[in-house]
């Protein structure tokens, strides 16, 4: 009795403190010095409103043209039954697949952060990969592998006299195919909150009597909270904005909607009326989410002194754990892959044109990575001033700034590309169709994955730390140079990764904006497969986008590996993690 | 003892990188033809290297999806970087032509296509034809068992086994047709007995076809040239055409091309419209993407049925631009 009442003043305490921190910046004198006295250095609130400029033209335009409809017209399409029907849809789907992303991602990111799982690392590269695979192309090679009928699954059952398999499409269809592809953004996140967890915590809460699930539900989860919400929020806007799963699943969601309106009718206005509705539900995500982790907030990386996580045995269950890896990995990055070998040779014996594919492919192999790796370096910088404003600045002003970058990565791409090519090409013409322009819109849409990831680790850094530091004679810049910085070195790791998977794979926004003739991997595949079936070129492409993202996947993993080791006389916390052990 | 730190390194790295990406901008020259192609660069990427070539022009295209891209020309509203619009259906050329951002055509232009296969006001040509079909499983489905008209697909037999795309452009442009041959009440009827007759719902053409060669469905309503493109992967590939006659399931629509009111010269963008009508344009059409030349006298692709035998029923495709009957048509039988 006495332990479990301890352990929950523990946990009391750092809730109160939290939300005296959030609710209350102005009663603590000492908050807002850590990088200036009281407010928030000017260039990084400049830096943070470059992106929610992206936004408010968004906004702007959606209004525009939705006012373009009129407003009888406007409330004839919101009223239709049809509408509801698919919004509804759109919402069940989102849910269940940010359900299942949560049931995969959860326990892969324990077993690879926390336990002796055999082969940690491989598990590690393996799990995060699938989020390099363009939904379309593993919603091409899902149906291929398990579709109804002549997919690979029948053909093995055909000797048994299975005819037909159950029908992928549909609800099953596009919740497993995005559910499979997306579910990394919650493992990445969650991986980032399980590394930077001190490890006192649980530690205490061993010490005092909990066992090892009584810890796990008590002490770890709870301390994963922002993580789990952060991931799932990625997960959800995912899926709300993604259009062509949805499309290949036939699976009638609210971006096809959308889709329907700009492709069959060319009605911009329609589609702008319809795009607002979207905006709206990607509030009520964003409150939901909001909600979730405002009711949990920790520091926990709080001692001076470096702790190392000691790993937790599988015992008995090592095996069951490594099949699950195993299983997960296999349909979510194994199958895609054979699928899209096998269209690739399939394409090479009857196809030709061997000689020339790899020659071809390089130059658009290097523009893949210089457009993903711009992306990836200024949506860090961009999403720096954010993340920090939001965790370390609390007002409206910065919970907004945050907030609203969100709405960007809930659009979809089209939306985002087209109020682009408005603005650009009547107002920034000298811009329309550059590289800035095509980034610019690489921001819009995906800063928000890089906001996220370095929040999750910025909330888990005491701000004593800084204050220290700032009290010791360090400038504000040296702060968050040698400080902050460091110590959040997980989240922007993380997030520069996800923006550049993303950015390699995004088609909408580099069709319309890219500079004229510049081709990347994802546009590539699209050529591809749009008007003709030259699935060999598709496969080629989609083998590229997955060895480049391999491969700068191994390379951020290695450069965790070689930080500094713990050293005890050192001040400086270490952001190692187990993976370096 | 001076070292250059990792951090100031990758600094420096990224540096360059961003002025390297700021020199790209700006390095277009004025003196170039802009075309906004919905056509795919793996058809007319090697009739563009020709063109450049014969016409001594500067030739840059844009490649992206028909409607996005005339919504990006509306969008761009005068300022639009682009001289040309070649599209892949009638219905897109014909929503430039009704935003009034397509210029009308000499004559010397118009002429060289039947009037079926161009915009009466003379404000777009069409290029190449593609027809409609029905592919169906060789193994599945007996020749003799085929259905003369897309009525018959309706019917029990049928019940199941047929495949459409109902968000396709395509289409949605043989609905249309179907309103125009046989008026909305029969064409709703249609719908709602091809609907209640368990069509399956497919996303394009090219996953009907792909369908139909794993025999995950029996006959599908299709494009023309779908199935040889499979056929040149796997020669072995169950899949046939069937045309019917004189309804829309046999209907021919156009890709065609619209010089645009940004245009900056419209000598150039005429010369490059001449050379896509030129006879050795139009052969690249039947030899390389197995559709049908528009001009007359070209021979058709040796894969495909004459498109004299077709028997396509007689429709202006100008109409098809009018797609928000269809749409609404589809709403409400419930099958968009």
């Amino acid at each position: 009795m006495y332990s479990r009442e301890a352990i929950e003043g523990i946990e009391q305490k750092a809730v109160t403190k939290s939300r005296l921190n959030l609710r209350d910046p102005k009663g603590r004198p000492w908050f807002g010095q850590v990088f200036l006295a009281g407010n928030p250095p000017f260039l990084m609130v400049l830096l943070a409103a470059v992106p929610a400029t992206g936004i408010l033209l968004l906004l702007f335009y959606l209004g525009m043209r939705a006012a373009g409809a009129g407003l009888p017209e406007f409330w004839a399409i919101i009223s239709q039954p049809r509408t509801l029907e698919v919004l509804l849809n759109s919402i069940g789907m989102t849910v269940a697949i940010t359900l299942l992303s949560a049931l995969i991602a959860i326990p892969l990111a324990f077993l690879t952060v926390r336990t002796d799982l055999p082969w940690r690392r491989f598990w590690l590269v393996v799990t995060t990969l699938p989020l390099a695979i363009p939904t379309y192309v593993g919603s091409f090679a899902l149906i291929a592998a398990v579709g109804p009928r002549g997919s690979i699954l029948q053909m093995l059952l055909q000797p048994l006299g299975v005819e037909r398999l159950p029908s992928i499409y549909g609800w099953p269809g596009v919740i497993l195919a995005i559910g499979l592809f997306t579910y990394p953004y919650l493992l990445l996140s969650v991986r980032a909150g399980l590394q930077g967890m001190d490890p006192s915590m649980e530690e205490s809460a061993r010490v005092l009597g909990y066992g090892s699930r009584a810890t796990f539900l008590k002490v770890t989860l709870p301390q994963l909270r922002p993580s789990i919400a952060a991931g799932s929020l990625l997960v959800a806007l995912y899926a709300l904005q993604d259009f062509g799963t949805p499309g290949l699943m036939r699976f009638n969601s609210f971006t096809r909607a959308i889709f329907i309106q700009y492709r069959a009718s060319f009605n911009r206005n329609t589609a702008a009326a319809l795009a607002l509705v979207l905006v709206v539900l990607v509030l009520g995500i964003l409150f939901l989410e909001y909600w979730a982790r405002s009711r949990a907030v920790y520091y926990s990386r709080g001692s001076a002194v470096p702790r190392e996580q000691t790993l937790i045995p599988l015992g008995r269950w090592k095996w069951p754990a490594v099949v699950f890896c195993a299983l997960i990995a296999s349909i979510s990055f194994a199958m895609p892959i054979g699928v899209i070998a096998f269209w690739l040779i399939r394409g090479l014996i009857y196809g030709g044109a061997s000689d020339r594919l790899l020659s071809t492919l390089l130059p658009i192999i290097w523009n893949s990575v210089y457009a993903a790796g711009l992306a990836a370096l200024i949506a860090i910088i961009f999403a720096l001033p954010v993340a920090i404003l939001s965790v370390r600045f609390p007002s409206r002003l910065s919970t907004l700034l945050e907030r609203c970058s969100y709405l960007g990565f809930g659009m979809p791409g089209i939306v985002v590309a087209l109020t682009l090519v408005f603005f650009g090409a009547n107002f920034a013409p000298w811009l329309y169709q550059k590289l800035p322009m095509m980034l610019f819109a690489y921001l819009v849409l995906f800063l928000p994955q890089a906001i996220g990831t370095i929040r999750s680790s910025l909330l888990q850094v005491n701000p004593s730390l800084e204050e220290s530091a700032r009290v010791l004679g360090r400038s504000p810049w040296q702060t968050l140079q040698e400080v902050t910085l460091p110590l959040v070195r997980p989240g922007i790791i993380s997030g520069g990764m996800l923006i550049f998977l993303t950015a390699m794979k995004e088609l909408p926004a580099t069709l319309l904006l890219a500079p004229i003739g510049f081709r990347t991997l994802a546009t590539q595949i699209w050529q591809a497969t749009a008007e003709d079936a030259a699935f060999a070129n598709a496969a080629a492409a989609a083998l590229a986008i997955l060895a480049v993202s391999t491969l700068s996947t191994l390379i951020i993993l290695s450069q965790e590996r070689i930080l500094p080791r713990p050293n005890l006389s050192s001040s400086r916390n270490d952001s190692t993690s187990i993976i370096d052990s | 003892m001076v070292a250059i730190k990792p951090k100031q390194l990758a600094l420096g790295l990224a540096t360059l990188a961003v002025t390297w990406g700021v020199t790209l901008v700006g390095v277009v020259s004025a003196q170039t033809l802009t075309l906004y192609s919905g056509r795919n660069e793996a058809l007319i990427g090697p009739l563009i290297e020709k063109a450049k070539a014969e016409l001594g022009l500067d030739i840059q295209v844009r490649y992206g999806d028909t409607a996005e891209l005339a919504a990006t020309i509306l969008e761009e509203g005068q300022n639009s970087p682009a001289d040309i619009y070649f599209g892949q259906d009638a219905g897109a050329l014909g929503a430039l032509q009704k935003a009034g951002r397509a210029v009308v055509l000499p004559a010397s232009i118009l002429e060289k296509v039947d009037e079926r296969f161009r915009s009466p006001q003379g404000q777009w040509i069409g290029i190449s034809g593609r027809s409609r079909v029905l592919d169906y499983n060789t193994n599945r489905v007996q020749a003799r068992d085929l259905p003369r008209s897309v009525w018959e697909l309706t019917t029990p037999k049928w019940r199941g086994r047929v495949a459409w795309a109902p968000t396709n452009g395509s289409f949605q442009s043989f609905v249309t047709a179907m309103r125009m041959i046989e008026g909305e009440e029969r064409t709703r009827e249609w719908l709602t007995a091809m609907k209640n007759n368990g069509a399956v719902v497919y996303r394009n053409n090219t996953t009907i076809v792909e369908a139909l060669g794993r025999g995950e469905i029996d006959i599908g309503l299709v494009n023309n040239y779908y199935l040889a493109r499979f056929k040149r992967e796997d020669p072995n590939f169950p899949v046939a055409h069937h045309f019917t006659r004189g309804d829309s399931g046999s209907m021919i629509n156009v890709a065609g091309v619209a010089i645009l009111d940004t245009a900056d010269s419209l000598e150039e963008a005429q010369a490059f419209v001449e050379f896509l009508l030129s006879p050795e344009s139009q052969r690249f059409f039947a030899e390389e993407t197995t559709e049908y030349p528009l001009v007359v006298g070209i021979p058709h692709p040796p894969e495909q049925v004459p498109i004299d035998e077709i028997n396509p029923p007689r429709i202006d495709l100008s109409n098809l631009a009018d797609l928000d009957g269809t749409l609404s048509l589809l709403q409400e039988v419930g099958v968009l």
